[in-house]
């Protein structure tokens, strides 16, 4: 009766959404007060509906209701609790309905914390969520029903792919659906501002806050699952360059020149097109980026559906939104003229600069992950492309937006002097480059990509320290804190988020530099060294959990003589599917985790063990962790709130005259 | 300088630099392209020696055998029309199993062993590496022609 419930909600829900995106467009149209004024209750109603929807699945894993196809093939009676929950996600279906929840719950948020927009616009933006929003609904009843009934009812689960029982996975997805569906709402704001006709540095201030609060979702939930794939897939490896990572991560890279574009429209009026275009195309990337993970064109854990209809389906709903939105772009966007001039060497410059690198990364990316698929689909061939290729790639693209992003802020908008700004980073520089070679040396480790890994690192750290320097300089006389209190929060976002950069190429670096790994046979009593550490191998015991059995290996670990650590990997079966996993056991530290996998059992009774030592790879996420409190700052500006208010009021009075 | 031959400078530093980021782009998709064979096609010569490629199938039943040192793994790939013996260091994957696909990466030695540097297995109990499947439909389909 549940599911049945939960499958009428989710009719409801679409019944809502096609009036959300048709009666609110019709009333800006002919501006009707009336019928924009449905917006926001189409949109909570929706809301009501698709969160009814949800619980009434996740009810159906909870008290393993089999009779449901989703809950039988991915639960299992002995399932821990925490994992019945988050394995309504772990699969295509549910991972659509939490996408519909996702960008339910951003339309909420826009019709709440939006009040002061423009009706007419306001009305826009909600009917074009609307769109989105019966595109994904209606995908879900058409090809993906998650309600749908298992007769007779299967006496037990097959429970949830043990890769995915794991805290990472639990907080994984719904950090990265709520940056995919996040860009929507930018898109939107895009979509909206093109149909009025009113592309200015006040829509660019009424979209920005929404965008960087999608690019912090879609920072975490990146780092999150890197951080994931480091643990539980046992190879010790943080970036694969698979697919599906690369899904996330075209969008992340699109969404950032994004916002930072949005700050030189907000600011100067310029990179208008520019801006509704990058809109465009982040919102283009999340949905491929859905179409890749959940349509099973590429192999990998994510990609669990295998059925040809729903991939046609998704790349239609790409086409069309790709389609319709630029040609609405090319339609609209010759009307878009003027907006500030600048100098050869401003801010705008650095900017520019860094906008066209992250489009030729995005592209790249994307080059590099649909080649094969396009090859494959036109039977031409299999080919892959694997780390080589993007690490070849997203290096000297890269390098060159880091020294920009530490040049940029200490130039002024509109115009300034070349030398001086040369004059003034200078020391900065040279200090890099020779921390850079000093600290190479150090760890006897001096190749080309260590040493640029090092300076760039160096650079932006010094870089940072001097540019908060200088601002604090600003107003001399007052007391340090009145002076630190004086700076906005935009401003320590976007500092905040620069210096995690220098913290995540620190952590990149080094691992990639000095890391080791020994793989070796042991029996009990066997020690071996490795890295400066002693292991001593304290044999196998079973250990069965809940839905899995294990066989756990005790390693002490010791540093002259001093005990660090007991680790303690294990080797899972999974009673339910027979699936053999390998747990990783980690002793973190801050700058250095010692990895330990166990491998398989020899013939003779012995293990084959898999020791990893990885430097500084905490400063990975520490990075990802500083740029999205950076984000948070950002987002959290009080002139947002501020200056949206005078320009409604503006936008009211130009209105009545 | 003249505002016009300002602009002039940004956008061809801007077209320059475009272009030097699409040549540096397709030159290292070209060079770090990975090919895939059946084992089929490496016997006909059809791989490149000295290079890394993809070959896929099934892991041949009995064909596993650990050197002393426990870590050298020697099994061989077949698409059950051909046999490739591969060689490899390091641990395995969890799904990896006699008669049960796997996809390796590597080169070939001029003995016609493949020194493998990446051994994929599949996902889950139920799904196949797609190349894998791909090498023993093709095999199967050579084999039908044959007979007729």
């Amino acid at each position: 009766m549940i599911p049945e419930l939960g499958h009428f909600a989710l009719v409801m829900a679409f019944a809502l959404a096609l009036v959300q995106a048709v009666v609110p467009m019709v009333g800006a149209a002919r501006n009707n007060p009336s019928m924009m004024a449905v917006a926001r209750p189409a949109a909570q109603g929706q809301f009501f509906f698709i969160i009814f929807a949800y619980g009434c699945l996740t009810w159906a894993f909870i008290t393993s209701d089999f009779s449901l196809q989703l809950a039988a093939s991915n639960s299992h009676s002995d399932t821990p609790l925490m994992y019945k929950i988050t394995g309504v996600w772990g699969n295509h279906e549910g991972s659509l309905l939490l996408w519909s929840l996702s960008l339910s719950l951003w339309t909420v948020a826009v019709t709440v914390f939006s009040r002061h927009l423009p009706e007419a616009f306001m009305a826009r933006v909600i009917g074009v969520l609307g769109w989105v929003s019966l595109g994904f609904i209606a995908f879900m009843l058409v090809t993906s029903n998650p309600f749908d009934r298992l007769l007779p009812g299967a006496p037990e689960g097959r429970d949830l792919n043990p890769l995915l029982q794991d805290p990472g996975m639990i907080i994984h997805p719904p950090l990265l659906y709520m940056g995919y569906v996040g860009f929507s709402v930018a898109f939107a704001f895009a979509i909206a501002a093109l149909l009025t006709g009113r592309l200015d540095a006040a829509w660019a201030r009424w979209s920005r806050p929404w965008t960087t609060v999608a690019w912090v979702f879609l920072t975490a939930g990146i780092a999150v699952g890197s951080a994931w794939a480091y643990y539980e897939l046992g190879w010790g490896g943080w970036w694969f360059w698979d697919p599906v990572e690369n899904a996330s991560f075209m969008p992340w890279l699109l969404g950032t020149a994004l916002i930072h574009s949005l700050a030189v429209t907000e600011k100067r009026g310029a990179f208008r097109s520019w801006t509704v275009l990058l809109a465009i195309g982040a919102f283009s990337l999340s949905l491929l980026g859905t179409f890749l993970v959940r349509s099973g064109v590429i192999t990998s854990v994510h990609a669990f559906a295998t059925d040809p209809a729903r991939g046609m389906f998704i790349l239609a709903l790409l086409v069309v939104v790709i389609g319709v939105s630029l040609l609405l772009y090319a339609w609209r966007a010759p009307k878009l003229t003027g907006g500030g001039s600048f100098g050869l060497v401003s801010r705008e410059t650095t900017l520019l600069g860094n906008n066209v690198l992250f489009a030729v990364v995005s592209a790249s990316v994307l080059m590099g992950t649909l080649y094969p698929l396009f090859l494959d689909a036109l039977n031409l061939g299999k080919i892959s492309v694997g780390p080589p290729y993007f690490e070849a790639v997203f290096v000297p693209l890269m390098t060159p937006v880091v020294v920009l992003m530490m040049f940029g802020p200490f130039l002024r908008w509109k115009d300034d002097d070349f030398g001086a700004a040369v004059r003034k980073l200078a020391p900065a520089a040279v200090a890099s480059v020779v921390s850079g070679f000093g600290i190479a040396l150090a760890i006897d480790h001096v190749t080309w990509r260590t040493v640029l890994g090092l300076t760039l690192a160096a650079w932006v750290v010094l870089a940072s320290l001097q540019l908060l320097a200088g601002r604090l300089r600003e107003r001399a006389g007052a007391s340090v804190s009145s002076r630190l209190s004086m700076i906005p929060a935009a401003w320590w976002g976007m500092w905040l988020a620069h210096f995690g950069i220098g913290i995540f190429i620190i952590g990149v670096t080094m691992v990639g530099s000095i890391d080791s790994n020994l793989d070796l046979r042991m029996k009990d009593g066997d020690q071996t060294e490795f890295a400066g550490y002693t292991v001593r191998f304290r044999g196998v015991v079973d250990a069965p959990g809940p839905n899995y059995d294990a066989s756990r290996a005790t390693l002490e670990v010791s540093r002259d003589g001093k005990p660090i650590a007991t680790l303690q990997p294990e080797k899972r079966v999974y009673r339910a599917m027979g699936m053999p996993m390998t747990e990783a056991a980690l002793d973190i530290g801050v700058f250095r985790d010692v990895y330990v996998s166990l491998g398989e059992q020899l013939p003779e009774g012995d293990w084959i063990v898999s020791l990893h030592h990885k430097p500084f790879i905490s400063w990975i996420w520490a990075g990802c962790i500083f740029m999205v409190l950076g984000g948070i700052l950002a987002a959290a500006d009080r002139r947002y709130r501020r200056l949206a208010e005078r320009t409604a009021a503006a936008g009211a009075l130009q209105q009545a005259t | 300088m003249k505002p016009r031959s300002k602009r002039l400078m940004l956008v061809g530093g801007g077209v320059g630099l475009l272009v030097a980021a699409v040549a540096l782009v397709l030159s290292a998709f070209q060079q770090n392209l990975v090919f895939f064979h059946t084992p089929t096609e490496v016997l006909e010569g059809k791989a490149p020696t000295g290079k890394t490629f993809r070959i896929g199938g099934l892991v041949e039943d009995g064909s596993i055998q650990r050197e002393a040192d426990g870590l050298t793994v020697r099994f061989a790939i077949t698409d059950t029309a051909k046999v490739i013996p591969v060689s490899y260091r390091g641990t395995l994957p969890d799904l990896f199993k006699e008669g049960k696909g796997a996809v390796v990466q590597g080169t070939l030695s001029p003995d016609g062993q493949f020194r493998a540097t990446e051994v994929l297995a599949k996902h889950d109990e139920n799904y196949m590496p797609p190349e894998a499947a791909h090498a023993v439909e093709q095999a199967q389909k050579a084999g039908a022609t044959v007979s007729q």
